[in-house]
């Protein structure tokens, strides 16, 4: 499999989006998806990229990611140790005639309507990647008219945290050239 | 501009940073945005500002300093225009791992994103060529990202900073503390080899036949020379020198065999194909120096050791990776290896070093003389005789870069400085003008191509109103001398667009003698040592001598782009026969 989730602790500045994206770009690495919110740490966020490796190592990925000043820890979340999620919210054509197959689906994939007019129904829907595409099988024949997803998230089962072992900072004495 | 209550504006912030950072030499120009801080400079003791002619300058010269001091150099421009025009030497510096620190104005935090008279987003220009860049809007964030950005530039693996600073940030109210620590979470290089690499890496070395230390400008930047002459003493084992590191092992050592890649010398080319241990330290299997990847050094491991953890495995794959600054890896290895020795155990190494020996005897560097005409190669030779190895040289890119790089013969580390991984032309005036303010009691010597110095020589105006006596010897051969060499064998000699007529126009001692220099010229082998003697004998000013050399002299020994270093000529239609059965 050439996809991998990396999570990605990084400081929560200005510019940090746009280093960690055009690394990517620079150096020919795909994104798959990518996802960034706020962590337990107010001073730290957390990216959750879906990379596409075809034809160079993942290491080199991540070799080139913690080169950056701003990303603190990167962690490779394998598929059957983690929990990964999307979200997903989808308009559908439903009117009198189809809107009770349409709400079968939802209920079958444990979706939720989120609103309701004559001949839509706007479903929220989260699950994993193929979840929501099995989900989104299902109600093409009745015609999506429009359709947003957000990146995945994921983050690793058992107890541990990733970020336990890596916030605590570390200060690098800083010399003066200038008695004062 | 009193300080009396304690309060300061954010540009008097800016340069006692810089002056508590250890800024001594600053090069740049003023403009609106970076004004502020230049009345504050104006007052400065601790720091001389260098009136540069245009900002590339600036930043050539704070790489120059940098490469030939090993402090961080320091560049200062306005925004806009002035900030992109500092992007060259930050690509360069970046790809060199060179020290320095840029500071540019950026016009007032209100105006940014509104496309103002001379905004231009350097920051976001400048992330990929920077190790680590800033924006500062807020005047009280000024001493700490200083103090960050000399830090960054000059541990772990060097490289250049942006610190990009508002306006409104300049001109604001503050108060000054210089931080006495930092703290970056996300950046803590790994100095200190791990023992058990050290280990694996001394069983390779015993274990090994055909050894060959590769030696990178790792080796240059981290100062590592004396313990890289005691591994290759201790152990016996051939050194080569990239482009990047020549000097850092003496060219005299009968163990030296040259410098590797696609115009490396045949010892050296020769030696790591056939090797069975390649010891890489502070090198990056560039493409110039390995050629076509797949068949480089087929039957060679690799002890791989490079301060940067993303450059082992990058190119090549590594049976020993070493994270670690390249002095601490060395010392260890000679450490480790020296106790085996004690316990009796040593490398094998005669029947190789042997081979190498003939290799290098067979086929030395060379060039042919055409009667009459002024060889470069000649010139790079006399100057290096007459000038010694205690000058600085500083080359530009080209033909005369990769003479310069073979026949000047180097015998200590930091004397040798140009643009390897960027290959920027233009970069040798004003960096060997950084190199002269930086090691003032140095001869300095910029080699240059009558191409590249058309591109940056109005730094001579620099050099001669703020009395830095450079000395320069344009290798003038009247073309884009190496598009033209590559015209001339894969382009079946159709010349398009690289005759300079640099030997018309422009008349390079007059050009030498309107910036205040002094202005030789020399024509004919006969003239080259008093030339070079007498541009030895003027210490005041700059001095240009225009070297009209031979146009169609071409360098060799040369790997063709993309093909196997297997199949390097030593001459044109030349291959060297390697007789491997001797092995």
């Amino acid at each position: 499999m050439s996809k991998h989730t990396l999570s990605v602790l990084v400081e929560d500045k200005p510019g940090v989006l746009a280093r960690v994206a055009s690394l990517f770009s620079r150096r020919g690495y795909n994104i798959d998806s990518l996802a960034v919110g706020p962590t337990e740490s107010p001073a730290v966020s957390r990216m959750t990229i879906v990379v596409d490796v075809e034809g160079f190592p993942l290491e080199q990925v991540t070799k080139q990611l913690n080169k950056l000043v701003e990303v603190i820890k990167i962690v490779e979340l394998e598929d059957a140790q983690a929990v990964n999620r999307e979200l997903l919210l989808v308009k559908v054509k439903a009117d009198v005639a189809t809107r009770g197959q349409v709400l079968d689906a939802v209920q079958l994939f444990r979706a939720k309507v989120v609103d309701v007019s004559p001949d839509a129904l706007t479903i929220e829907a989260t699950g994993n990647a193929g979840k929501l595409g099995d989900f989104l099988a299902i109600l093409e024949p009745f015609g999506i008219r429009e359709l947003v997803q957000s990146g995945m998230v994921a983050i690793g089962r058992g107890p541990r945290s990733i970020s336990e072992r890596t916030l605590k900072p570390v200060p690098v004495a800083v010399p003066s050239a200038v008695a004062d | 501009m009193s300080e009396q209550d304690g309060t300061l504006t954010g540009a008097q912030s800016l340069i006692r940073s810089l002056e508590h950072a250890g800024a001594d030499n600053i090069f740049g120009i003023p403009g609106g945005a970076i004004l502020p801080a230049y009345d504050p400079l104006y007052d400065s003791t601790r720091i001389r500002h260098i009136l540069v002619r245009h900002e590339q300058g600036a930043g050539h010269a704070a790489q120059g300093y940098a490469a030939a001091t090993g402090r961080v150099g320091v560049c200062m421009a306005t925004s806009g225009p002035g900030a992109t025009n500092l992007v060259t030497p930050i690509a360069d510096a970046y790809m060199d791992s060179v020290p320095i620190v840029a500071v540019t104005g950026q016009v007032s935090a209100s105006a940014i994103g509104t496309d103002a008279f001379q905004e231009a987003d350097i920051r976001g220009i400048t992330m990929p060529i920077t190790k680590h860049n800033f924006l500062v809007t807020d005047a009280r964030d000024i001493p700490r990202t200083v103090a960050e950005a000399f830090h960054i530039a000059s541990t772990g693996r060097p490289g250049p900073v942006l610190v990009d600073v508002a306006k409104s940030a300049l001109q604001a109210t503050t108060t000054f503390e210089w931080p006495s620590e930092v703290v970056l979470q996300g950046y803590r290089p790994i100095t200190r080899p791990h023992n058990k690499q050290i280990r694996e890496a001394v069983k390779l070395i015993l274990e090994a036949k055909r050894p060959v230390l590769y030696v990178g400008g790792g080796v240059i930047r981290s100062g590592a020379s004396p313990e890289l002459r005691q591994l290759a003493e201790l152990t016996g084992m051939p050194v080569v020198t990239t482009l990047m590191a020549r000097g850092a092992f003496p060219d005299s050592h009968p163990q030296h065999l040259g410098m590797p890649g696609m115009h490396g010398t045949v010892a050296a080319v020769g030696g790591l194909q056939r090797s069975d241990l390649i010891i890489s330290l502070g090198a990056r299997f560039d493409d110039r120096v390995t050629g076509n990847l797949d068949s480089f050094a087929p039957g060679a491991l690799v002890i791989h050791a490079d301060i940067d953890p993303a450059e082992i495995g990058k190119n090549r794959h590594a049976d020993v990776p070493i994270v670690g600054d390249c002095k601490e890896v060395i010392a260890e290895l000679v450490a480790l290896l020296r106790t085996e020795a004690e316990a009796g155990h040593h490398g094998d190494y005669e029947a190789w070093v042997d081979y190498l020996a003939g290799l290098k005897k067979q086929y030395p560097l060379g060039y042919d003389d055409h009667a009459g005409a002024l060889a470069p190669q000649y010139v790079m030779q006399r100057l290096g005789h007459i000038v010694g190895p205690e000058a600085i040289y500083v080359a530009g890119v080209g033909q005369h870069q990769m003479w310069a790089a073979h026949f000047v013969g180097y015998e200590n580390p930091n004397t040798w400085i140009n643009s390897g991984g960027l290959g920027t032309m233009g970069f040798s005036v004003p960096a060997a003008m950084g190199a002269k303010v930086g090691r003032p009691e140095a001869t300095v010597w910029s080699i240059d191509g009558d191409g590249c110095f058309q591109m940056t020589n109005q730094e001579l105006a620099t050099c001669a109103i703020n009395d830095i006596p450079i000395k320069v010897a344009v290798i003038n051969n009247e073309s884009l001398g190496m598009v033209r060499q590559w015209q001339t064998l894969f382009y079946n000699e159709r010349y398009s667009n690289t005759d300079l007529h640099s030997k018309r126009i422009p008349d390079f001692v007059k050009l030498a003698e309107a910036y205040g220099c002094v202005g030789l010229s020399c024509e004919t082998p006969d003239q080259v040592d008093a030339t070079i003697e007498k541009a030895m004998e003027i210490n005041d000013v700059p001095v240009v001598i225009d070297f009209r050399v031979f146009r169609d002299a071409m360098v060799w020994p040369m790997v063709a782009a993309g093909t196997s270093n297997d199949d390097i000529k030593y001459a044109r239609g030349l291959a060297p026969k390697f007789d491997d059965d001797d092995l």
